[in-house]
């Protein structure tokens, strides 16, 4: 019973600062704040870059209070857990974020989320790229689950010390000319590794494959594992095929560090230099600086990805049913993915701009990098957002993804040859789409 | 501190004469009930966290059961046909026996040695016995991610120390029976001692006079730890079995984090080193969310170590040579 108590007298203190917050709090006259200050969850995943926004936002807001919750986590740790949250009806925060490899299955069951086009958000579509309002919407159009936060365009960041070292050029404009092709890349790899430098080429096969396959099914049919029509086609799709061999060319050159994506190893292997190349979406870079440390600072920098363009990841802000305070989380989640809440983000950790208002920012269009050698990274990044390609994505799309790259890892660590890594892919996935 | 098993019944009670009256009737009640009265807890408990979670459970294996969807069609016992036809179910339980069997046998055994000596005249014993219990005392977490970090491919310490003997570099995360191996030290480091000190106490209820009189028979100390301590730790054994067999076939903290990166509940891109709670954990959440399906997986996991446990039991009772009646006197 003492824990009773107590927690009641914790209570009752929390009440009493509260009220005297209430009334000392004068400025802003915001309405929240004649209820007394309500606390605000954001939970995200990786590096979303809001905390300056967060401290805005409050000073404007004297009645909310927000705390953000799984900075710098998996996206693997993160989902299953939002996922039990909404299952459970409890747990989640006031403000979800959402992959958008996770949003799909999401939509096939709107009811855990508030709809925002009731919220006025409608009225917010000219703020977003058409395909990424699009992607928030459910199939017949009426719901609205989330507003995007950044996409995923596409780049190749390398370590300027580590090519030196192998003798390859390291400014960045030379660095993008010896890789118009994915092919021209496996060619500088082979060069890279004749020297021994004591690292490899790049980091994993994995992630190398998923940026080919965005690549070239977004450059083609616009599509990947399933078709438009919900259709598993990993078997039929040339994009998946051809993007497959590509990595079983990379495989078999031994440009691999075969450091499992996102694992350990892969950690201790960016904080070791142990890859001269990573594959490189515009949130990879709060991703890298985040791992290699401050320590790597000026020896990375960013060219063009071989091949042209392409579109991985990218996310979305929502509200799950279940908030006690949909109205205040609704207004925070429109004013975090507003074009200067996108522009805040970017420029505290990297994820770009989903808005093209915010793209065509000069705030966005001129900055640099630190960490990255000082890389134009709006120019980089921010010139081909616009005219991205979005891949289409199944309902089943993170279990049959999960499959295939796990069959391309298999032939990475020599379990497989390619031809059986092909059947299985084919195979495991038609069984993963299945369940 | 030493550690007392006693096995003995305790002394009932000398009958108190009867007297007539209210007051004895409910005293009679008293010590009929209230023993019930006592143990209600622990079945109140059960019964919230135990029972019903089971018996949910169930339930929810008999329908078609997306974890975020608003309906959940019944399918009767669909997802178990589907699930015993399923090759990566049958590779997980395989799994989990290997580890089980790799881990706990020679676990049991080094804990009845460890028991053993630690039953020895030592000097501070005390301190030896509280001290083979420290890692059994250490998060499962915190242990699992010093050892896969000792167990990394590039980076691990113990192939930096293979690599001085001449012996290259093993990947213990993508060789499934190296996988086997570092997750049963992992084990063992935790378990151990914890069934040291079980055993010791039940060596502690062994007479003396025992060994004293097989020392003058002329029995060395191995024959009377085999004749004797042995054949008498039998009940404390299968207890040690029983528990080992229950924790070992629903193990999951020590392969999930042996894992990392994407996917590490898939245990490997071969599904190396999954056992059947990591399965099960595929498939109720990421990346399938098919919660009917996960059910039925740990329903199975139940049978599963139900039919184990018996067999542990029937070898156990068949190789445990001279039974307890033959060597008491």
């Amino acid at each position: 019973m003492l824990t009773f108590t107590r927690r009641r007298l914790a209570a009752v203190a929390v009440v009493a600062a509260t009220a005297l917050l209430g009334t000392t709090a004068c400025g802003g006259g915001d309405d929240a704040a004649a209820d007394g200050p309500i606390t605000l969850t954001v939970d995200v995943f990786g590096q979303f870059g809001y905390a300056d926004l967060y401290q805005e936002y409050m000073a404007s807001h004297p009645g909310v209070k927000i705390v953000e919750r799984g900075t710098g986590g998996n996206l693997d740790e993160y989902s299953p857990k939002l996922t039990q949250w909404l299952a459970a009806g409890k747990g989640a925060g006031d403000v979800v974020a959402i992959e958008e490899g996770l949003l799909v299955e999401y939509k096939a069951n709107p009811q855990n989320f508030v709809n925002l086009l009731d919220h006025g958000a409608a009225d917010l579509k000219g703020n977003f790229l058409d395909w990424k309002w699009n992607q928030g919407l459910t199939a017949d159009g009426k719901q609205l689950i989330g507003l995007g936060t950044d996409v995923g365009g596409m780049a190749m960041c390398y370590r300027t010390d580590l090519f030196a070292k192998a003798g390859l050029p390291t400014d960045r404009e030379a660095v993008s000319k010896l890789w118009p092709t994915w092919q021209d890349y496996i060619k500088v790899g082979e060069q890279f590794t004749a020297k021994k430098t004591g690292a490899s080429f790049l980091d994993a096969a994995t992630n190398t494959f998923n940026t080919i396959l965005l690549q070239t099914a977004g450059n083609s049919s616009g599509y990947s594992y399933y078709d438009t029509g919900n259709n598993l086609v990993v078997g039929s799709n040339p994009a998946v095929k051809q993007a497959y061999d590509t990595t079983m060319d990379i495989i078999d050159s031994g440009l691999s560090g075969k450091y499992g994506s996102w694992s350990e190893e892969w950690v201790s292997a960016f904080k070791q230099s142990k890859f001269a190349t990573v594959a490189c979406p515009a949130w990879m870079t709060g991703v890298i600086e985040g791992y290699a440390g401050a320590g790597a600072k000026g020896k990375w920098d960013i060219a063009q990805v071989p091949g042209n363009g392409g579109n991985w990841g990218g996310s979305f802000l929502a509200v799950p049913k279940q908030s006690k305070h949909q109205a205040e989380a609704i207004e925070l989640a429109k004013f975090l993915t507003s074009a200067k809440g996108q522009i805040g983000a970017f420029k505290a950790k990297g994820p770009l701009p989903s808005s093209p208002q915010a793209l065509d920012d000069p705030a966005i269009l001129d900055s640099k990098n630190a960490y990255f050698s000082e890389a134009p990274v709006g120019k980089i990044f921010a010139t081909g957002a616009k005219s991205l390609k979005p891949v289409y994505m199944g309902p089943k799309n993170q279990a049959v993804r999960t499959e295939v790259e796990n069959a391309v890892r298999s032939v990475e660590l020599g379990k497989r040859s390619p031809e059986q890594g092909w059947t299985d892919a084919v195979s495991k996935a038609e069984k993963a789409a299945a369940k | 501190m030493a550690v007392q098993l006693d096995a003995r019944p305790p002394v009932a009670p000398a009958p108190r004469p009867t007297r007539p009256g209210l007051g004895n009737r409910l005293s009679r009640i008293d010590t009929k009930y209230s023993p019930y009265l006592f143990i209600a807890p622990f079945f109140l408990l059960f019964g919230v966290f135990g029972a019903y979670p089971l018996a949910y459970t169930f339930w929810v294996s008999l329908h078609d059961w997306d974890l975020l969807g608003a309906e959940h069609p019944f399918i009767g016992f669909d997802n178990y046909t589907q699930l015993l036809a399923d090759p990566d179910f049958w590779h997980s339980v395989v799994n989990t026996l290997g580890i089980f069997v790799i881990s706990t046998v020679p676990q049991l055994l080094a804990a009845l040695w460890l028991a053993n000596l630690l039953n020895r005249q030592l000097r501070a014993r005390t301190t030896w016995r509280m001290a083979v219990l420290i890692p059994n005392v250490t998060s499962t977490a915190a242990v699992a991610i010093v050892f896969a970090v000792l167990f990394g491919r590039d980076f691990g310490m113990i192939n930096w120390l293979l690599d001085h003997v001449g012996i290259n570099a093993i990947d213990w995360k993508a060789n499934r029976f190296a996988a086997w191996v570092a997750i049963s030290t992992m084990v063992d480091w935790r378990w151990t001692g914890y069934n040291a000190l079980i055993f010791l106490a039940a060596m502690q209820a062994i007479p003396r006079d025992l060994y004293e009189s097989s020392a003058i028979d002329g029995a060395g100390r191995a024959r009377q730890f085999w004749s004797i301590t042995v054949p008498l730790l039998k009940p404390t054994i299968i207890f040690a079995v029983i528990i080992s067999t229950i924790g070992g076939l629903q193990l999951f903290t020590e392969p999930r984090m042996f894992n990392s990166g994407t996917n590490a509940i898939r245990g490997g891109p071969l599904r190396e080193s999954q056992t059947v709670t990591m399965y099960m954990f595929e498939n109720a959440f990421a990346p399938h969310y098919n919660f009917g399906y996960g059910s039925a997986v740990a329903w199975l996991l139940f049978a599963l170590i139900a039919v184990v446990a018996a067999i542990n039991i029937l070898l156990l009772r068949r190789l445990g040579g001279a039974s307890r009646k033959e060597v008491s006197r």
